[in-house]
């Protein structure tokens, strides 16, 4: 970024879908997936006459997540209607938050992605509740203007988490969004999907130009709901080198233009204009008087506070001092979410070694993960029985090689204990005095291999491990290398 | 039997005796509206099917002493305002002509749990804007006592079909003295209750922080015992108090001596007050220094702002509430072909200019313009100041008094069409009834004889929040002394 010739400005304005089993003010379900209209009531429909009764839960939520993003939480929250007309807002309004939120400033600490180790913070203006609107979808083919309204989105409970202009670069962005993600998910306040928009980003962006003795600002630009992080990614470079050029051409600064909404078009790798839904952006906030103010107790408050549970950055640091691990790896195992923390909790508890375990869960865990596609909740192989396999290998019982044997082995047999599955596989331990007789059995095999090790070349050892392998499957590969190194040595 | 000239107590105790059944009382006054109601026009539906088939499973349960209610069995009237699964509920709109709520106010499923009878929907202003009833998509209701005259309104079909003895009962709604102002025309009680007394839920909203059900009846018995049914917290209004309801019908009885009774100088001094109305508020408070109370000047400093304030909130709020008339989900569309730019907005345009009459239009831009950026400061943000001084102008003199009394109309009923080329002048006759909505604070009107030219006159009693029990109380102690009796209007 430092040898573009503008620094980008970056806030983002971030939709979460907080994880209630109903809607903000009515009983309808939030369940993702039914068919078209069918968790709808009057409420949620606006029809005459019907009134909003909010949902408690959802006040719970946004208290949690507030308190863990350091937020200020005033004793007075309410509750202000936003009028603009669009066939997806039953109501001609949608109850949001305007003066009063739930959640004031704040601020939020995520990993630089430039500085492995060191932290950014992005300063959070506010969270404010809110009603998701219905979806509208088109049906435009063979010439038919067909559209169709779905409400069972309506009414849905949002938190608005608005930053300020803080990030600096795309993947500033990402991180600041990454993180935030996380730490949504391991206070449950939202599942975070964002195939299933429960998690939606509005990116605003322009830059600061340094221009003949001065700083030029360009008009700011918000792209519109940006559902991966790919995206966000993506627009904002692409926005930043769309205003460059746009500058250079129209010499145009903020204040000369009003702010664009654009969208992010995913296939063709472009922002495009969007037109508005509100033409003047004139929302006519007033106090919604269905609703009468919420008064947030001290005792809200700590009830919210005592749920916050182990939060990411208190994780890695923790993971860092008590357990010894590099900032890396635990950064790792901690934005795997608070499942794989868990089963690395799990495995500690059982007296593993933390170093192993984190490399144990980076490499096969994750991967077996990734390849079959599971969650750590679904992992065949519980935490108990792994740490039995890793105590043995710290003990030297099972050398690390023929321990991952049993990993495999239990993927499939996840029944079988340690012992079941040694006797399976045939791990036994084989005393040192074997091991040196193999080696010696070996070396004479392979002349050519201690003649190329007495060169100096010594990738020959790794075949004679793979030939002792062969000969005797639980010899300890390292034993092996050392003590034929050794001999060889030795002839000299 | 002239049932038409019993309290709905009355004809409670006769079907509860057995006397008569419900059935042949629904279908008296049915037969009556089917008689009559070619020349009020206080209907726009009647559900004379649904009526009998509830009357009669109503004559079963109390045939088997399955209903407790002193009301079960009787007929009421509902404003069409309430929501009904049975019956359209149109809101004296073209918007929702065919509209058929799927769902039933609270207020309504109370009654309906007593065993009330609904006849059918009454006429009303559109949206209850109106001071006459002439708004009506449905047509101007006439006044029983002078069929050249209004009603009053929003509530006059209300009013109407009480006072031509087309129902014992009925139900209307008060924004701005649209129970009291029609029932004060029309020579009936009529009760504004505190707000959050009654639940709104299934009232269509007008002005949300000032709509409240009211009851309308020719004694005051009658109001106390469907205040009791009325009244009550509904988990679906996040606005209805939580507070217990006492046993109104108990306290009628109590003596007055010792009342305090505030007159409000401003209502009595006032320049446009008639001088018959003014002699019928100075009858009254003989009436009630007889009874025991002391008489005292009160002031209200910020009368004159009433009006002024009431014609800043009740249109922001409605302009808000009246936007989910769109066109789009439900109600009447107009399609937007050979429109110039965005079909959808045309669409929209047209279904609102056509939709709605000229006063719910009038009201809806003068909100729209109160809320806007530039002007929310001047005007809501200032209305809303306003409002809190007028409250505390109430609070004061409750500091003193237990009751206030004055007028409820400047004048009795006025002619079909006087006003409606005036919209200032209509909203001036709220003068006296818009400060009881502004404050939250209950007020009944009560008849007070009649003018030289025969037509009904009335005064208004307020009291403190919750103070309905006094209220009720007062009322009943000045209808027991005969300072009015009950009457229908003889249509030839
Ligand atoms: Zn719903």
């Amino acid at each position: 970024m430092t040898s573009m010739p503008y620094k980008l400005v970056i806030g983002l304005e971030v939709h979460a879908q907080l994880s209630t089993s109903t809607k903000l003010f009515c009983g309808c379900s939030t369940e993702f997936g039914a068919p078209p209209n069918t968790q709808v009531c009057p409420v949620c429909l606006g029809l005459p006459g019907a009134l909003p009764v909010m949902n408690q839960r959802a006040i719970e939520l946004a208290l949690r997540t507030g308190l863990a993003m350091n937020c200020q939480i005033d004793s007075v929250t309410k509750w202000d209607r936003k009028n603009y007309f669009y066939p997806d807002l039953p109501k001609g309004y949608q109850i949001s938050q305007f003066d009063q939120p739930i959640c004031g400033e704040g601020y939020l600490d995520f990993p630089d992605p430039e500085a492995p180790g060191e932290m950014l913070r992005v300063r959070l203006t506010r969270a404010h509740l809110e009603e998701d609107a219905g979806k509208s979808m088109h049906d435009e083919a063979g010439g038919k203007a067909d559209s169709r309204i779905d409400l069972n989105r309506t009414g849905t409970p949002l938190l608005e988490i608005v930053s300020e202009p803080d990030m600096r670069s795309a993947q500033a962005a990402k991180a600041y969004l990454t993180e935030l993600r996380l730490l949504l998910t391991y206070l449950g306040v939202s599942d975070c999907n964002m195939q299933e928009g429960s998690l939606r980003a509005d990116a605003n962006v322009n830059l600061h130009l340094e221009h003949e003795g001065r700083t030029v600002a360009t008009p700011i630009v918000e792209v519109k709901n940006l559902n991966s992080f790919r995206a966000v990614e993506r627009a904002i470079a692409y926005e930043a080198q769309r205003q460059f050029e746009a500058w250079k051409k129209t010499g145009q600064e903020m204040g000369q233009a009003p702010k664009q909404t654009r969208g992010w078009d995913d296939a063709a790798g472009v922002t495009v204009p969007q037109r508005e839904k509100e033409e003047s952006s004139d929302y006519r906030y007033f106090p919604d008087p269905d609703l009468v103010p919420l008064r947030i107790t001290q005792q809200q408050l700590d009830t919210a506070r005592g749920e916050l549970g182990e939060l990411p950055a208190v994780a890695r640091r923790r993971l860092e001092s008590s357990e010894g691990l590099k900032a890396y790896d635990a950064d790792v195992i901690v934005s795997q979410g608070r499942g794989v923390l868990g089963y690395f909790d799990a495995l500690i508890a059982a007296g593993a070694s933390a170093k192993r375990v984190s490399s144990w869960i980076q490499q096969d865990v994750l991967r077996t993960l990734k390849e079959q596609n599971l969650e750590i909740e679904d992992f065949p192989i519980t935490a108990e029985r792994l740490a039995q396999l890793l105590v043995a290998i710290d003990a030297g019982d099972v050398d690390n090689s023929r321990g991952k044997d049993v990993f495999q082995y239990w993927l499939d047999t996840p029944s079988a204990n340690l012992e079941q599955a040694k006797s399976a596989l045939g791990i036994e331990s084989v005393d040192r005095g074997e091991i040196e007789s193999l080696c010696r059995e070996l070396l004479e095999e392979n002349p050519q291999v201690v003649a190329q090790v007495q060169d100096g070349n010594l990738k020959g050892l790794g075949s004679l491990i793979g030939a002792a392998k062969k000969k005797n499957p639980n010899a300890d590969p390292k034993l092996v290398r050392q003590l034929c190194q050794a001999m060889i040595e030795a002839m000299g | 039997m002239k049932l038409e000239l019993l309290s709905a107590v009355e004809l409670g105790r006769k079907i509860a005796a057995r006397e008569i059944s419900s059935r042949e009382a629904t279908t008296y006054f049915l037969d009556r509206v089917d008689f009559l109601d070619a020349r009020v026009n206080a209907f726009v539906h009647v559900g004379r099917e649904s009526a009998l088939a509830l009357s009669d499973q109503v004559d079963q349960a109390l045939s088997s002493g399955q209903v407790a209610s002193p009301l079960a069995g009787v007929p009421v009237a509902l404003k069409d305002v309430l929501c009904t699964d049975s019956m359209p509920t149109t809101c004296g709109s073209r918007m929702l002509e065919k509209f058929q709520p799927p769902y039933t106010a609270t207020s309504v499923a109370n009654l309906l749990q007593a065993g009330l009878i609904p006849l059918g929907k009454t006429n009303m202003d559109e949206f209850a804007m109106g001071g006459s009833t002439e708004t009506s998509f449905s047509g101007a209701t006439r006044n029983p006592w002078s069929l050249e005259r209004t009603p009053g309104g929003s509530s006059g079909g209300a009013s109407a079909c009480l006072a031509a003895g087309m129902a014992p009962l009925s139900i209307g709604s008060d924004t701005g003295g649209s129970v009291r102002q029609p029932a004060a025309f029309c020579g009936v009680c009529g009760l504004k209750p505190t707000y959050g007394r009654i639940s709104r839920y299934g009232l269509v909203a007008f002005a949300s922080s000032l709509d409240q059900v009211g009851p309308l009846a020719h004694t005051v018995e009658d109001l106390a015992a469907s205040l009791q049914l009325l009244a009550g917290h509904d988990s679906r209004d996040s606005t209805s108090l939580n507070e217990a309801v006492p046993d109104y019908s108990a306290e009628l009885e109590r003596p007055l001596a010792g009342l305090r009774v505030g007159v409000i100088r401003e209502h009595l001094e006032h320049p446009s007050l008639d001088a018959e109305v003014r002699q019928a508020v100075l009858r009254g408070q003989q009436m009630l220094k007889d009874l025991g109370a002391t008489i005292l000047d009160v002031t209200l400093p910020h009368t004159e702002y009433s009006v002024p304030t009431y014609y800043l909130v009740a249109p922001s709020e409605a302009s808000g509430n009246l936007s989910r008339y769109d066109g789009v989900h439900y109600g009447f569309r107009e399609k937007a072909e050979n429109a110039e730019g965005s079909q959808l907005e045309a669409m929209i345009a047209r279904s609102r200019s056509q939709g709605f009459g000229a006063e719910v239009k009038r009201r809806i831009m003068l909100g729209t313009f109160a809320l806007s950026a530039g002007y929310y400061d001047a005007y809501y943000k200032k209305a809303l100041q306003v409002r809190r001084l007028i409250a505390d102008d109430y609070r004061q003199a409750f500091g003193s008094v237990d009751v206030l009394l004055g007028p409820v109309t400047p004048r009795p009923a006025f002619g079909l069409g006087e006003n409606m080329s005036d919209p200032v002048q209509m909203y001036l006759e709220d003068l006296f009834t818009v400060g009881a909505n502004l404050a939250g604070i209950p007020a009944i009107s009560l008849p007070a004889g009649f003018s030289e030219g025969g037509l009904p006159l009335a005064i208004q009693l307020h009291a403190p929040a919750l103070g309905e029990a006094r209220l009720l109380n007062v009322a009943y102690q000045i209808q027991q002394a005969r300072f009015f009796e009950p009457k229908i209007a003889e249509l030839s």
